[in-house]
This record gives C-alpha cells, sequence and structure tokens, in this order.
C-alpha cells in the first residue's frame, strides 16, 4: 500500500473503536452477584440491573480471583 | 516454746511479705559452708509429680534456686520451637472477616503436629525456597449455599445454610515429599472446633497456608504452652497450744477445703498445705493471733504446665533442660576466667 491509497477514516462507519473515540466494550458479559439471594447473574450492557431469580436490583461485582499474600501475625 | 522460722522460709504477714531473698550462699552465716557442689545438690534435690495428663501437669521441683526454675519457666514460654500457620494465601474470601484479619486467627490455631522434624525455615534469605523439610502446606476451603431441606420455620443458621461456619476441622493437611514418613497420621488442629469463621450463602473462604517452625519470643503462636507457671509451696504453722474446740472449725473455716483437718481430740492440723491458696484470711480474726505463722518453702517450686496440644507437658519441661544445658555448652565456649 503506498502513500496515495491511504485514506484516513473520516466517517462514523470507523470499525475502529478508539479511532471514533467509543466507550470500551467489554466483549465478554460479566457474573455478578445478586445482593439478596447470591444467585450469579451474567448481565451484558443492554440487560437490566435486576437478579433473574429473585428480581432484586443490586448487584454485586466479584472479587478479584488473583492470590494475596499475608502473614499470620 | 519461741517460734523459730526455718531458713527456707518466706513469711507472710497480714500487711507484708518478709525473708524473699535467699540466704544459702556463701558468707552469709558466718562460719558455716554454703559453696556450691554437685553431690550437695544431688542430695538435696527431688522432684515430684503431682498430676500429668495430655494437655496439663503440676510437678515441684524441690531444692533449686529461683534463677533456675525462673529460666525454665521462661525457656518453657518463649523459647521452644513449635509448628505454626505463618503464611497465608488468598485466593478468595468473599466472608465478612477481613482478609488480614483472618489470616491473624489462622495463625493463632495450635497444631498438632511434631516440631522435631522440621528445620528451620530461613526467613531472612530472600534466596531460599521452602522444601518439605522446613513448610507444611494446609488447605481451607468452604462456600456457603443455601439449605433447600431446611425445616420450615427456623432459624437456625447452620440448619438454613450449609457450611455457615467454618472450624478449624475443616483444614486440609496436604502432605509434601517425606512428610508423609514423619506425619503418617496427618496434621490437624490440636482443637478441632475452633471457630474460624462464620458464612452465609454466596460468601466463600479459599486459601493455602504454610506452616513454618518458631519461637514464642518472634510471636505467642509458636509458644507450645498455654502457661507455664510456678508458685512456692505454702507452709502453715501453728504455735504453741493446738487450736481446739469452737475456735478450731473456725480456724478450718479460714482455709480452703481439704487444707485444715480437725484430730481425734478435736484440734485443728494442717492436712495439706499445698491446697492453700494463702488468702490469709486467718491473720484478720485476733483470736488467732500469734498462734499461726503462715509463709512459704522458697525452695519448693510447683509448676503447672498447660499445653497447648502440640507437645506433651512432660516434654515441654524436659526441652527446656535440653535448652538451658545447651545455652551453658554455649557460654563455656568463652574464656570467662580470662
Amino acid at each position: 500500500m503506498n502513500r496515495d491509497t491511504f485514506l484516513p477514516p473520516t466517517s462514523q462507519t470507523s470499525n475502529s473503536a478508539a479511532a471514533a473515540g467509543r466507550a470500551y466494550q467489554p466483549t465478554q458479559a460479566i457474573t455478578y452477584l445478586c445482593a439478596n439471594c447470591a444467585a450469579p447473574n451474567t448481565l451484558s450492557r443492554s440487560d437490566p440491573v435486576r437478579c433473574r431469580e429473585c428480581g432484586h436490583r443490586v448487584l454485586y461485582k466479584q472479587r478479584t480471583r488473583r492470590m494475596v499474600q499475608f502473614e499470620a501475625r | 516454746m519461741a517460734y523459730t522460722k526455718p531458713r527456707n522460709r518466706v513469711g507472710i504477714e497480714h500487711d507484708r511479705v518478709t525473708d524473699v531473698s535467699s540466704t544459702d550462699f556463701p558468707g552469709y552465716y558466718p562460719g558455716e559452708d554454703h559453696s556450691w557442689s554437685i553431690e550437695k545438690f544431688k542430695n538435696h534435690f527431688k522432684v515430684h509429680i503431682e498430676y500429668l495428663n495430655e494437655l496439663n501437669s503440676e510437678f515441684d521441683l524441690i531444692g533449686v534456686d529461683p534463677s533456675i526454675a525462673n529460666a525454665f519457666r521462661r525457656i518453657m514460654i518463649s523459647e521452644i520451637p513449635t509448628l505454626a500457620i505463618e503464611y497465608v494465601y488468598i485466593e478468595n474470601n468473599t466472608s465478612i472477616i477481613q482478609d488480614e484479619v483472618l489470616a491473624h486467627r489462622l495463625g493463632l490455631i495450635p497444631l498438632k503436629a511434631n516440631p522435631d522434624y522440621m528445620h528451620w525455615f530461613k526467613k531472612d534469605d530472600p534466596e531460599f525456597e521452602p522444601t518439605d523439610y522446613d513448610t507444611l502446606v494446609l488447605h481451607l476451603s468452604a462456600k456457603c449455599t443455601v439449605n433447600p431441606n431446611a425445616p420450615e420455620g427456623t432459624t437456625d443458621p447452620k440448619m438454613l445454610y450449609n457450611n455457615a461456619h467454618v472450624y478449624a476441622r475443616d483444614i486440609v493437611y496436604e502432605p509434601q515429599g517425606h512428610q508423609t514418613e514423619w506425619y503418617p497420621d496427618g496434621v490437624t488442629a490440636a482443637n478441632p472446633d475452633i471457630l474460624i469463621a462464620k458464612l452465609r450463602p454466596g460468601q466463600e473462604i479459599d486459601l493455602s497456608m504454610h506452616c513454618i517452625l518458631g519461637i514464642g519470643q518472634d510471636h505467642a503462636k509458636f509458644s507450645p504452652v498455654a502457661t507455664a507457671s510456678y508458685r512456692l509451696l505454702p507452709t502453715i504453722d501453728i504455735i504453741g497450744e493446738p487450736i481446739t474446740g469452737e475456735l478450731a472449725s473456725k480456724f478450718k473455716s479460714c482455709f480452703p477445703k481439704g487444707v485444715v483437718a480437725i484430730n481425734s481430740k478435736g484440734e485443728a492440723v494442717v492436712k495439706d498445705a499445698r491446697k492453700d491458696t494463702v488468702s490469709r484470711e486467718v491473720l484478720r480474726h485476733p483470736e488467732f493471733e500469734g498462734r499461726v505463722k503462715l509463709g512459704r518453702q522458697r525452695d519448693h517450686f510447683i509448676y503447672c504446665v498447660e499445653s497447648t496440644g502440640a507437645i506433651p507437658p512432660d516434654q515441654i519441661f524436659l526441652k527446656s533442660v535440653q535448652l538451658l544445658k545447651k545455652k551453658c555448652e554455649i557460654l563455656r565456649k568463652f574464656n570467662l576466667s580470662a
């Protein structure tokens, strides 16, 4: 590809999210825990914040599974 | 006949304690030989075991100096190595107990594991890698869920949920390398009913732990004793005329049960001074003034050693003797007379 054939993106139809200035969208859905019944809920972007099991509207993000070291003192 | 207090007696008055320091050293009594010799010590020294069981013991050392007796006590508390949880690796902890508090609680659990097989974990060496010779690996994982079979109307969390309480018995030992030979029965908590955390549905604990050798001086969790203490043998001397009749029963009631008895002649006699708590109640009554002398025998030490469960109490004491011996050997390597 030489210089003459390159066209900078100008329209909003571009596929690049960074170039278009759009917010980060996680591709996979995240699992949240219901504050009321502790059921795991997998929500995507457009889903209402609501537990599928009990209808409770408070959902917690899960703790990281990364290991933490402590001294037992 | 005037009462003369024996030399090895501490006097106990209603408001003070007298003759606390020992006098059996050269030069205190003119013309008497109080030089220390191993033969004299062997002739006088006595050991008496009052009771000894899995966790508790009471025994007497008779004829030792307080400095030696105290050395044993201090070594038992702070210098006998035992195993305890030192490093906690938390994968997940969604319980209401914070990670560091949980780690601290786990560290304080006494473990039933013989420390003799283990080597020292070299903490200050950054190159040091834990091996099966110096580290025990334990795991703890529990997840609380709702119990669907809970009886109607119950409010007991243990019935409503599975794993609502996490106990020390839930800790699982994972043998490494040669450890199956040293710990064929595994490693468990000395007290399986210690409550570590309470959980509610959805909460989870998942962690592994490393146990290493340590001494009580570094952290109390490494101390093999719940308490190691000594007291001096109490003495009660009835002076002059025997205490009889009504007074005898009053005299008896001034002491704990079993200390004073009344003989066939109706006289109060000291049956077992060891049971006395030295409350000095008898010194409050004017009718007993000058008729009784309370004291303690200065070279009779009554030890009380309570084990946490890792090492039996008799072994703890023997180890303290070994350790003091070792310390003396180190001291003798220096040329002290020069």
